[in-house]
């Protein structure tokens, strides 16, 4: 079976995307976002990148996607009351997109690398590992990120206060 | 020993700049006039000392390095001063002449507001003249060659809030800069040429050299441009007479006694370059020449006392390059002393007289000063007698000399120039007989006030008076029995003598001279004494040729129409056309351009985020087909 | 397992993080919910992540890990922020629409 797991979530992944994109209800989006967030916990996986994997399913299947539901709950947004793009946006915008896709892969084609990707460090995607580079090499980008998330944090709270008038 | 000491002679002059500006409010008049007079005489002193001590010193050629003022490459130009007879003269006669005019200014100044600045300018002034005359190269001296200038420009304009006067200052300026320019151009020839700009190293060079050779043509022409400029001769001497706008002590000191010397004192400096160059003194000698007798023709009709004196000046100077360009430099630069001290004399009693009539010029409003101003009077008939030629005084032998060797170079221009010279006999005597005899022509009110000048006023005549009637032992020929000290004394400078005439002719020669200049003054006696003749008022209708003299040959509408206005034209086009529509319109079609430009960019910045968010989707495919595209 | 999954070729996953990113592009062009277009946000930079992952996977690189491990951090502190302006916003105009956030120009 090898590879056909790869294949078989990858269509997965670009079914639920585009169900993402295409429901009308945005509950809908969100919930199809969940399970397209959920094959890609399938490809870290296969990517034996497991850190990754844990992250991308506590922080955004679980963290992210329940702030998008908890603001469309509050909002009361689940209905299909969105007033709808004219057929001509949306064509010009699916056409637009296309080309951008032709051009990815066309560039790609002049590169021709095509390699298997092959795991030659078991270890790669381990815990230990990665903490290891990431309180390394990489230790101030680490604390700045911090700084970043409290900042958000501050912005958010600030942001969403009710003025005192 | 002394001559070491020849940097305090320009130093102390700049002291006394320096304080004397620095308390024009401050000082009393009293003190300003003592410190601006005693620094020059300081410098005088010390004149003297080096002046004996080169005397006595076998070595004739002393150079003072200070210090090294600019050193780039090759060039190396040392602050530096040369002493040498040409230059001690030169330094007796500024410090010794400015001395008495800075005496003098103490009583004709006294009443002006401006009087320590003015003295502050003297002594800038005379700082300026002794640095032009004692750098040992060019570039000093050309220091000093700028600072006279602008000393010059200062003190025409010293009554600036009239515009007629501050205009007088800026022509003065623009005329000197002419020949400014070609004097520079000179130098940079010399250094190119010669490798040097000092003197002892570019004249050894010359003096191996041929003549004939075209660069050293080219440079002499260029310094006697600069020469031109400086010393008033056509075309550029229009600017003197204007000059005369100052206050007459400037007048004298730097209008006729010294700055406008400095032309010759260069020429004779650099004798040896010119000696290589006949074209180029052929062309000095008709140059010279030409102005004295067009400054003489001007000056026949002059009813301004001062505008006599400027173009008389003007003339004198005239036979001084005369003398020069036929190769006559120590005549020339004796009639440099001589005309040092008669026309300071003259420009003195001018100022004299200016002074007891209450800034009164115009001679048709003067007459019968001779009782009331008694010592003015005695010492301005021997400046004029000096000026004209009479035996013996000091003009006779200066100008005796630069005709006898005028007559073996050319007789053609010999005749003219004798006939310049009765003319100035003629226009002096002019000038002395409307000043002083006959009967005072100003109103009765005026005539009770009328008073002579104070002391300080009169000394200084008195002693200038003497200089001028016995300057002329200096130079007495041998012909008449002297040895010609000065032409002696200058042998070490001046390379080359031109030959002068057997002794018959040369008796003959001042014959001719001296009889001419009588019958001249006999004339004016007859015409303004005999004949009581007052010069007509402006508006009289005139001969045309007394018409063109009066006008002073119209140089000044000649040149507002050949240069002035075609200029005016020319800027006004370039204004209109150039600077207006194309300069103008580029800058200003930038700003507006980019204003328009900005208004219909503004369009596409509609708020629409998906039209963005388009945009840069476009923006993402054209990048990557480009590279694409581009592999 | 793993053994087994192995031989991918890295081509694949260029194509389909493309794809999904493509899809994400799609999604902001064609919505006009600020919610929905967020979510697109997310879809892209998912594409991005697994993109990094594979390559990282490929060059036996632990530092393309390190970086997603950043991105998921600022897609964390970008969603946030981004909600919080979404909910202010609504709680202004009553709408989520885009084209009624049209007065960012002059």
């Amino acid at each position: 079976m090898g590879t056909s797991v790869f294949y078989f979530v990858a269509t997965l992944s670009v079914i639920f995307s585009l169900l993402v994109i295409f429901s009308k209800n945005p509950v809908h989006s969100v919930l199809y976002l969940i399970l397209t967030f959920f094959t890609f916990t399938v490809h870290y996986v296969l990517l034996n990148a497991q850190f990754l994997a844990v992250v991308n399913f506590i922080v955004y299947m679980g963290a992210i996607m329940v702030l998008f539901l908890f603001v469309l709950m509050l909002l009361n947004l689940n209905k299909d009351n969105e007033p709808l793009k004219s057929n001509m946006v949306k064509i010009v915008g699916v056409i637009a997109g296309c080309c951008l896709l032709v051009t990815l892969i066309g560039s790609l084609k002049a590169t021709a690398v095509s390699d298997p990707v092959l795991l030659r460090n078991p270890d790669l995607g381990l815990l230990k590992n990665l903490g290891k580079e990431l309180f390394g090499p990489f230790m101030l980008p680490f604390e700045l990120s911090s700084i970043l998330l409290l900042s958000a944090m501050v912005g958010a709270v600030l942001l969403t206060k009710k003025e005192k008038v | 020993m002394i001559i070491d000491l020849v940097w305090l002679v320009p130093l102390i002059p700049l002291i006394g700049f320096i304080l004397n500006g620095l308390g024009r409010n401050t000082f009393s008049k009293g003190l300003t006039g003592f410190i601006g007079s005693g620094v020059i005489f300081i410098s005088f002193a010390i004149s003297v000392g080096i002046f004996l001590a080169l005397g006595s010193d076998p070595v004739k050629s002393h150079e003072i390095f200070l210090f090294d003022w600019i050193s780039a490459g090759s060039l190396h130009i040392p602050l530096s001063f040369l002493v040498d007879p040409l230059s001690s003269i030169m330094l007796l006669i500024i410090t010794g002449v400015g001395f008495l005019i800075h005496i003098y200014s103490i009583g004709y100044m006294h009443g002006d507001e401006g009087f320590g600045k003015f003295f502050s300018y003297l002594n800038l002034f005379i700082f300026f003249m002794l640095l032009l005359v004692l750098g040992s190269n060019y570039i000093v001296m050309f220091i000093g060659w700028e600072g006279v200038g602008l000393c010059s420009y200062l003190l025409i304009g010293f009554w600036y809030t009239n515009s007629n006067y501050a205009s007088a200052a800026k022509k003065a300026f623009v005329m000197n800069r002419i020949g400014d320019l070609g004097f520079l151009l000179g130098v940079f020839f010399i250094f190119t040429t010669f490798g040097s700009v000092e003197f002892s190293k570019i004249f050894p060079q010359a003096a191996n050299m041929l003549p004939g050779n075209s660069t050293i043509a080219l440079i002499a022409l260029l310094l006697f441009i600069g020469a031109c400029g400086k010393s008033a001769q056509l075309p550029l001497f229009t600017w003197l007479p204007d000059a005369m706008a100052g206050p007459t002590p400037v007048s004298a000191l730097i209008h006729a006694a010294t700055m406008v010397t400095a032309g010759i004192y260069m020429i004779a400096r650099s004798n040896i370059l010119f000696d290589l160059a006949p074209m180029i003194q052929h062309i000095i000698a008709i140059v010279g020449l030409a102005t004295a007798i067009v400054a003489a023709i001007i000056a026949l009709t002059q009813t301004d006392i001062k505008k006599v004196l400027a173009y008389s000046t003007v003339s004198q100077l005239g036979y001084m390059f005369l003398g020069l360009g036929v190769g006559a430099y120590d005549g020339a630069f004796f009639h440099v002393i001589t005309h040092a001290f008669f026309k300071a004399l003259l420009f003195l009693c001018a100022g004299s007289v200016i002074h007891a009539l209450h800034h009164e010029q115009d001679m048709r409003h003067m007459g019968g000063l001779r009782k009331k101003l008694p010592v003015t009077f005695i010492t301005m008939l021997i400046g004029t007698i000096a000026i004209a030629g009479l035996p013996p005084f000091s003009g006779f032998f200066s100008k005796d000399e630069i005709l006898a060797h005028v007559y073996t170079h050319d007789k053609l221009m010999w005749g003219i120039a004798v006939f310049g010279a009765f003319l100035t006999a003629f226009y002096m005597f002019r000038m002395l007989f409307l000043t002083f005899y006959g009967k005072y022509r100003g109103t009765h009110h005026a005539e009770e006030k009328i008073h002579e000048s104070p002391g300080s006023m009169t000394i200084p005549l008195i002693v200038l008076a003497v200089l001028s009637a016995a300057g002329g032992i200096i130079g007495i020929p041998e012909v008449l029995g002297g040895s010609h000290w000065l032409s002696h004394w200058l042998a070490p400078v001046i390379h080359h003598t031109a030959e002068s005439p057997d002794h018959a002719t040369e008796y003959a020669l001042m014959a001719v001279s001296v009889i001419g200049v009588l019958i001249s003054i006999g004339v004016a006696y007859s015409r303004y004494i005999g004949k009581n003749h007052i010069p007509a008022p402006d508006e009289a209708k005139r001969s045309l040729l007394a018409n063109l003299s009066y006008n002073k040959f119209y140089f000044d509408e000649i040149y507002d129409a050949l240069i002035r206005k075609p200029l005016d034209i020319l800027s006004g086009f370039f204004y209109r056309i150039f600077d207006n529509k194309i300069v103008d319109g580029i800058v200003n079609g930038l700003g507006w351009g980019t204003s328009e430009a900005s208004k219909g960019l503004r369009l596409v910045q509609s708020g629409n985020v998906g039209f963005y968010i388009f945009m840069m989707v476009v923006g993402i495919i054209s990048l990557l087909l480009y590279t694409y595209l581009s592999l | 397992m793993t053994h087994q999954l192995q031989g991918v070729p890295l081509n694949h996953y260029i194509w389909l993080s493309a794809i999904i990113f493509t899809i994400g592009v799609i999604g902001v062009l064609t919505r006009r919910n600020a919610i929905v277009i967020f979510m697109s946000v997310e879809l892209m930079l998912n594409a991005v992540n697994l993109l990094l992952t594979a390559f990282s996977v490929h060059s036996n690189d632990p530092s393309g890990q390190v970086f997603v491990f950043f991105i998921m951090a600022l897609a964390a502190a970008e969603v946030a922020v981004g909600l919080s302006i979404i909910v202010m916003v609504y709680r202004n105009t009553q709408s989520t629409d885009i084209n009624v956030l049209n007065r960012l120009k002059w």
